[in-house]
């Protein structure tokens, strides 16, 4: 379905990332994983050849520029340009608002949210010229439903939803399409850390009465990503078991 | 080796998909050509790549004309 796309994904490593580069995989593009260790890189890279599928893992630390660039010169002169870029990387530095340090506050908008900017700004201009593209951006439903001990991340990821309104306009003429993917809670390593009592208040609150799977988030990727969804642009999808309703 | 002149009418050809008869070196980008703002963005990155420089926001906000582009490049090059 998706032969012969260049499909890059950052934060490839582990949980909804992880999952995406799976699910595009399968569905038969060139998938390039990103991981800011070389271990993670190389770890994601044997993933690829074990499964026989087509791509590779790079280092990259989408927190830094320069990474960004080079990150990306490289895979083009590899693979070509990318035809389809995941925004998926992200950290969490939790805390109250009263007692947020401004470390966590910026690494959180850094990593999150100004890389989103570089990212894409990238790989835009293989797209512009390709005169298509994908750019489908990792948001959460915190980022609508805020959550308290979350200020950094929830605005981190409702930048990135108003971020994904502005480039889709900017580039819609030329074939490209900007989107976001918010999701609910997803069995992942963060979720699996929550003890009995959270997980039980957690679940009360999702009418669906489970935690959503990586790969229910990955498929809606794919999705956005082919040609059917071709007239979807700057949307924010909810994937939450009903746990928020627009 | 070509001109710069051909040079340049050769990329705008390519970026605004015009015909090189339409192309005059008078010829503004927006009112003769049709470019819009994403356009012009995209002419001046494809010079930029052509002749292997940087051209400021500033100075490629006075690039109107397939002539102010040639004087540019003439201007700037070693």
């Amino acid at each position: 379905m998706l032969e012969g796309q260049v499909v890059l994904v950052t934060g490839a490593s582990r949980g909804i990332g992880s999952a995406i580069l799976e699910r595009f995989a399968s569905a038969g593009a060139t998938v390039i994983g990103t991981a800011t260790s070389e271990s993670g890189a190389s770890a994601i890279a044997g993933r690829i050849s074990e499964n026989g599928w087509q791509g590779d893992g790079v280092v990259m630390n989408v927190g830094d520029a320069e990474s960004v660039t080079e990150g990306i010169k490289t895979i083009g002169q590899k693979f070509g340009p990318p035809t389809v870029l995941v925004n998926n990387a992200g950290v969490t530095r939790d805390g109250l608002a009263m007692r947020m340090k401004p470390d966590d506050w910026d690494e959180v908008i850094n990593t999150n949210l100004s890389a989103v900017y570089r990212t894409s700004q990238a790989v835009l201009k293989g797209m512009m010229k390709a005169r298509t593209g994908r750019i489908i951006n990792l948001s959460s439903v915190v980022a609508r439903m805020g959550n308290a001990g979350q200020m950094n991340y929830a605005a981190s990821k409702a930048g990135i939803e108003g971020m994904t309104r502005s480039l889709a306009r900017e580039v819609a003429s030329r074939g490209i399409t900007v989107n976001a993917i918010a999701p609910g809670f997803i069995e992942t390593d963060m979720t699996r850390e929550l003890d009995e009592s959270q997980r039980d208040a957690m679940l009360s609150a999702i009418p669906a009465g489970r935690l959503g799977e990586a790969g229910e988030v990955a498929d809606l990727a794919v999705f956005l990503a082919s040609e059917g969804a071709a007239y979807i642009n700057g949307e924010t999808i909810h994937v939450n078991g009903g746990m928020y309703m627009n | 080796m070509s001109t710069v002149e051909e040079r340049v009418k050769k990329i705008v050809c390519e970026q605004l998909g015009v015909k090189e008869s339409e192309v005059q070196s008078t010829s503004s980008f927006v009112e003769d050509l049709g470019a819009d703002s994403l356009d012009t963005v995209e002419l001046v990155m494809a010079l930029e790549e052509e002749f292997e420089t940087e051209i400021p926001d500033e100075e490629a906000e006075k690039l109107t004309t397939v002539k102010d582009a040639v004087d540019y490049i003439e201007s700037h090059s070693s």
